[in-house]
Formats: C-alpha cells, structure tokens, sequence
C-alpha cells in the first residue's frame, strides 16, 4: 500500500470548506480531528482543487490562500493556480 | 477621448515565481564570485545549476507580505481578546504554565537563532531562488520570536519564571541542550544548517513539537498559546517544503553529494531527537489534559511520517537514518527519564517539578503497558512516599553530561533499561563521554568541534558560574546558592515544587476570585 | 575526520584540566539506581585518598537512596571505562590512576534498587 501524505489545518468555517472539498475530490481520505484542528489523511497523494473549494466556500479561492491556514503536511508539494497536490514518488 | 482600456492578464503563479526569483543576479567583475560567495564551496556540496531551484509553493513577495500581514492580524486579534479577558485563569491548572517557562526560555530564543541562521545561509547561497525562500524563512522566524515573546509576556505578569529568558538561555544548566543544538548547526556551513534546520529539524521535527503540543495548549484551555502556535507552524508547511527542497536539489545536483547529504541527515536526525525529549516530557507530564502520549505522538509524526519521506528519497540513495532504531526503542522511556530528572533538580531548575497523580500515573500505564509500571512508576511512587514524610527529593550533586547533546547521561541502554548507557572517547589525551552511540559518532566524526563544548557542570566547577563578587573561599559559601544568583533565579519563587509554590498559591487564590465576589 | 573549516581550525578544549585549579573531574554513577538519573560529576583534588571519596563524597550524593545504607562496601564491584576495576581505597585518587574525566561505575551486588526495578 502506498504511504499515507496528510494535512492539517486550524479550524475555522475556511478550512471546514477546503476539508469538505478535499473529501469530495478524493475518495479514500480519512479526517483526524484533534483539538483545534484536522488532519486529513489519503495513502499516496491528496489533491485540493480550486473550483471545488470555491463551491464548498461560495466565493473565490486562490490556493495561495492556504498559508493561512495550513499547520503541517507531508509528501511533495506541486502548486498552481487550479490545484494544490500532495504526493508520494515511490 | 476614449482612454485607452489595457486589461492586463494575471499572471500566473508558475509565471510570477519565474518573474521575480530568476535574473535579478549578475556575475561580478570586481571580485571573484567565490570571494563573495566565500562559504558555498567548502563543505564539498557541488551544485551545477542554481537555476534548477523551484520552491514548490512558488510563494513570491508580494504574496508573502499579503498573508503574513493577514496572519499577524488574527493572531494579535486573538491575543487581545484572550489578554483581555484574563485568559490566563481559563486554562486547566498553572502547572501547566511551565510548559510555556520552557517554550519561552528554551524554544523562543532559538527562532531568533533561526532568524539569524536563514538569514546568514540566504546571503551565503549564491542561487537567487534559495535566497529567496531564505529571506523569507528569515523573516518568519523573527515573526515567530516576538509573537511568543508577546504572547507570553501575557504571563510574565502573573507567573514566576519568565522573567530573564534571553540571560537564562545563556546560562541555566539544561539551557544548553537547546542552545548547543543551534550553534552546532549555526557555526556549520550554510549547506548543513539547511540539512539541519531546514530538513531535520523543519521537515522530521517540529510536526512533534508544534502540532500535538500545541493542540495540548488548545487542549489545556490556552488560546494565547495555541494562536501563536499554529501561527508559527502555518509557516513551517513552507519551512519543511524548503527542506525538503534543498536535500532534492542537492542529490539532484550531483551524484557525490549523497554521501555528505546522509551524513548530515543522520546526524541531525539525532541531535533533533535528543532535543525532543524535553517535549516528550512536555506531552506526557506537563500537560494537565493530555491530548496523546509522546509515544503515539511518535508514531504519527515520527515513524510513518519518516518511513514514507525516506522512501521517497530512497530513488537518490538516501537511507532513513540508523538512530531510528534506537529512537524506536526510546520512545517507551524517553519522557519518563526526562521527568525523573527535571524532578529531582527542581531546585535549580527556572520552572517547577511535581510528581504525577495517581491518575496520572495510570494513565501512563495504559499508554506505556510495557515499561511504566516496570521501570518508573516504582520510582515515582517512592518519590510520593518520601515526599509524604517530608523528604521531597531534591538532587543537587552536578550531573555528569553528554559531550554532544549535552543532556546529563540519563538515558538506557537499548538493550537494558536498567542500565545507564555509557560511550567513551579519547582524543588528543582526553576522555569524552556520551550517551549514545549515535552521540559518540557525531563527536568521532568532528572532534575538534565538540571539544570546545560550553558543558555547564564543567563550566561550573572551573568557578566560571559565578557572580563576580562571589568569593569561594568564604566559609559560608553556598556554591548553588551562587549558581542560582548567577542564573538569576529567585530562589524559592521560580524553582522547586510546584507543589507550595507562589504559582499554585496564587492560581487558586485568583481563579476563585474569578468566580466569586 | 577533521572539521571543514574555510581556515584553520584551532584546537580549543573548553574542560583541559588546566582549567580546573588543580583538581580533576571524576565521574561516578551507581548501576541499577536510576532514583539518580545519571551518573555524578565532581571535581577533586588527586592526592584525596579514595576512601575519603567512599565516606565523605557519596553520602551527601548517593544517601538518600534506601540501599545507601546497606551497601557492604568490601563487595562492591567497581567498573572503570566500563572494565573491571579495584581501587585501594588507603591509597589517592592518582595513586589509583584516576586521571582528569576519568568514568567510575560501581555495583552493589543484591542491591537492584526501589523494589528491583533498577531505580
């Protein structure tokens, strides 16, 4: 089985819509919560979209926007406009 | 007239990243360009191309200053209102607050040392994309510092032990477990302070330090804490990224950089998990409500957490460190070992010792099945009875320490939790000892750097832990006594039990005035 | 291997006996009684006679730990850099060959600490 890439963020009504989105595009993610904060975890990588943030959020998103919620994650990292991706290369 | 209407398109991120972190460099004339760049070539790292540095976030300036300024505001909104509203009697017990005498005198300073560190290797790097990310994890540590300065300042009002941080950092004895660990890392060159800080410390570390303890604060009913926490850690998702992208690029670069690469890395993955076991005490005592034990705490963030990175590096060649065994072993112990210890030197220590509940104790139990009741609770309970008596046990013969952590030799043998672990080494006539293997190995490696060690015990029987008007030679005087004058610890406010300390008297005192008229 | 300096890197030891006003520093720890966390550090002039060190050192280190009182001090094992090791105990510290940053272990055999279990 591939290892597990995860990431948390504070609680907050934003990050409560990039969770919903991750769960909606990524079938097979699993959500840790601990105090004051969640942690999703998916074996292999993890893919948060733009759009569906959007929809879950009902205004604009940019990805960037991230860094403000963000606590931790792990896997490498690849960034664009329309999508955040989590992965592990093995 | 018509204006001219020119809509300019956004650029894109990938686009913008390129725009302003490539070109802004030139090749000097004046001076050679290793006399500018003096330190990029001398630990034997050869990089080929600059060029082929990306930061995976593609985080530029602009953005940079547009978040950070978001996040400074909801974290001092937060910070008011929490001050406001006289947090500080919201939180579970003040036992917990010398959680936060730790992270104030023991944590902090270290990211204004990280402040300095990433400044200097991003003036060092003469790749425009890396100095880049180093200037801006420059600025985040520097951030990281004054909002924990501020947030517990808060404290400083209320509670004892906050009050002389940056001095005790200086000069309290396990003060320089944490601040060796920095100067080892800042006094390398700039490609091993990114494998250290960058990736040891950033990428397989700080998960343990910021995320559970810091949801524990959460926990425990501090919100001054945890804001300045995940404000911290929400910058560390790009401190790990950057690690993790300066070990990629080194073993992308050229193939005999690998072996320097997993030196570093297997160095620095021990002295960060040495390090760590203060907050491994930190989880499993200090914290009144526990979230998790430092063991399962371990094994998120440490074990599958690592398992999975090292695999992922395994493509280059790099392995996961040997210490990891060890550190397999160690996580039944490690917290336990490290209580014991801040217990019986309490009385020169800038925060207070007591000893676990009953209740607290079985919950150790349940967490630990294989080792508490075995091993330590045997000694805890002992410590209870005598303190029962009216012998609480205070330590206060000097320890003997670690030449390279630094810590006092407190740790088992793997094989043995019975038995102190002892390592020697002899060098140019004299002896060093270790805890550890991986300790003995680091100092093997580079004696000539370990040797210069600043050991307190050491340091205070050549006489250089005094005041100046101290004078040895008086018949009344009281060596710890001048020790703690030379800390500048208030003796009998800010060490021993918490247990009759001012703290606890005056929490309770206060929380009831919280409640009553 | 030597340190990767970009010059030279001068030898300077922070605890050389010379700085320790004539005394050396010994380390000693007790096995199996990890009521005392690590070992202990002190720093003695070499003439003491190791008995002195024996009767009037330990008891203020090593006294409160209830088997302190029982120890029969002719059975004790004594380790030096981990090997066997037999002091005189009439005889000083030097005279013992005890040098600067020297590691003593000792072991007190049917004495394994609070209820056996090492501490």
């Amino acid at each position: 089985m591939a290892d597990n890439v995860f990431i948390a963020f504070q609680t907050s009504d934003e990050s409560r819509a990039i969770v919903e989105a991750i769960l909606a595009d990524n079938p097979g993610t699993t959500v840790d919560e601990q105090p004051a904060m969640v942690r999703v975890i998916r074996p292999g990588s993890l893919t948060i979209r733009r759009e569906t943030v959007e929809e879950h959020m009902g205004r604009d998103f940019d990805l960037q926007e991230l860094q403000l919620y963000l606590i931790t994650l792990t896997g490498n990292i690849d960034e664009t406009d329309d999508a955040f991706t989590l992965a592990w290369h093995n | 007239m018509d204006m001219p209407t020119t809509t300019k398109k956004k650029l894109g991120i990938k686009e913008k990243y390129a725009l302003m972190t490539r070109g802004l460099d030139w090749e000097t004339t004046y001076q050679p360009m290793d006399k500018v760049f003096p330190y990029a070539k001398f630990e034997g790292i050869k990089i080929h191309d600059w060029d082929k540095w990306e930061d995976p976030f593609r985080l530029t300036m602009d953005a940079y200053w547009k978040y950070q300024a978001e996040k400074e505001r909801k974290l001092y909104a937060i910070l008011d209102a929490f001050n406001q509203n006289n947090g500080h009697l919201g939180i579970t017990d003040a036992r917990y607050v010398n959680t936060l005498k730790l992270f104030l005198n023991g944590i902090s300073p270290l990211e204004y040392m990280a402040h300095r560190g990433f400044a200097h290797v991003g003036r060092q790097f003469p790749g425009v994309g890396p100095r880049v990310a180093c200037q801006m994890q420059s600025l985040d540590e520097m951030r990281h510092a004054q909002t924990q300065i501020h947030s517990m300042s808060n404290y400083n009002r209320y509670y004892n032990g906050f009050h002389s941080f940056p001095e005790m950092l200086q000069k309290v004895w396990y003060m320089s477990v944490p601040r060796s660990f920095f100067d080892d890392a800042y006094t390398s060159g700039p490609f091993e302070f990114m494998v250290a800080i960058g990736f040891s410390f950033e990428y397989v570390l700080t998960n343990l330090l910021f995320v559970p303890f810091v949801s524990g604060a959460a926990y425990n009913g501090d919100m001054g804490a945890m804001t300045f926490g995940f404000s911290a850690q929400s910058d560390e998702a790009r401190h790990m990224t950057l690690g993790l992208e300066c070990i990629r690029f080194m073993l992308e670069q050229d193939p005999d950089n690998i072996p320097i690469v997993q030196k570093w890395i297997d160095k620095w993955t021990w002295r960060g998990i040495r390090v760590l076991t203060l907050v491994a005490m930190m989880m499993d005592y200090m914290l009144p409500k526990k979230v998790m034990s430092w063991k399962e705490a371990w094994e998120i963030y440490f074990e599958e957490n690592a398992t999975a990175l090292f695999n992922d590096l395994a493509r280059y060649g790099i392995k996961m460190p040997d210490c990891a065994k060890q550190a397999l072993i160690d996580k039944e112990h490690i917290s336990h070992q490290a209580w014991a210890t801040f217990y019986q030197y309490s009385a020169v220590s800038n925060f207070h010792g007591w000893l676990p509940s009953s209740e607290e104790m079985d919950w150790l139990s349940a967490k630990y099945p294989d080792t508490f009741d075995q091993y330590y609770r045997p000694r805890f309970e002992h410590w209870a009875k005598e303190a029962a008596e009216g012998r609480r046990f205070y330590n206060t013969t000097l320890p003997q320490l670690c030449q390279v952590c630094q810590i006092p030799m407190i740790f088992t043998e793997p094989t043995d939790p019975t038995q102190i672990c002892y390592r020697e080494s002899e060098f140019e006539g004299d002896k060093y000892h270790f805890c550890s293997d991986h300790c003995k190995n680091i100092f093997d490696d580079e004696p000539e750097k370990y040797v210069q060690a600043w050991l307190p015990v050491q340091q205070i029987y050549q006489g250089n832990c005094f005041m100046p008007d101290a004078d040895p030679t008086k018949p009344d005087f009281n060596p710890i006594e001048e020790v703690l004058r030379y800390y500048n610890l208030q003796n009998g406010r800010d060490n021993m039990d918490y247990v009759g300390s001012e703290d606890e008297a005056n929490f309770r005192a206060w929380r009831q005035t919280s409640t009553q008229n | 291997m030597p340190v990767k300096a970009i010059k030279d890197y001068p030898l300077r030891v922070a605890d050389s006996v010379d700085k320790f006003h004539g005394n050396i520093m010994l380390f000693v720890g007790w096995d199996q009684h990890l009521m005392f966390c690590a070992p202990f550090a002190w720093a003695l002039p070499p003439a003491m006679r190791f008995g002195d060190l024996i009767e009037g050192i330990f008891p203020a280190s090593f006294g409160a730990h209830p088997d302190f009182a029982l120890i029969d001090w002719s059975k004790v094992e004594w380790l030096k850099s981990g090997k066997p090791w037999a002091p005189d105990v009439n005889k000083s510290l030097a005279e013992n060959g005890l040098g600067h940053k020297d590691c003593l272990r000792f072991r007190t055999p049917g004495l394994c600490g609070i209820k056996g279990s090492g501490s």
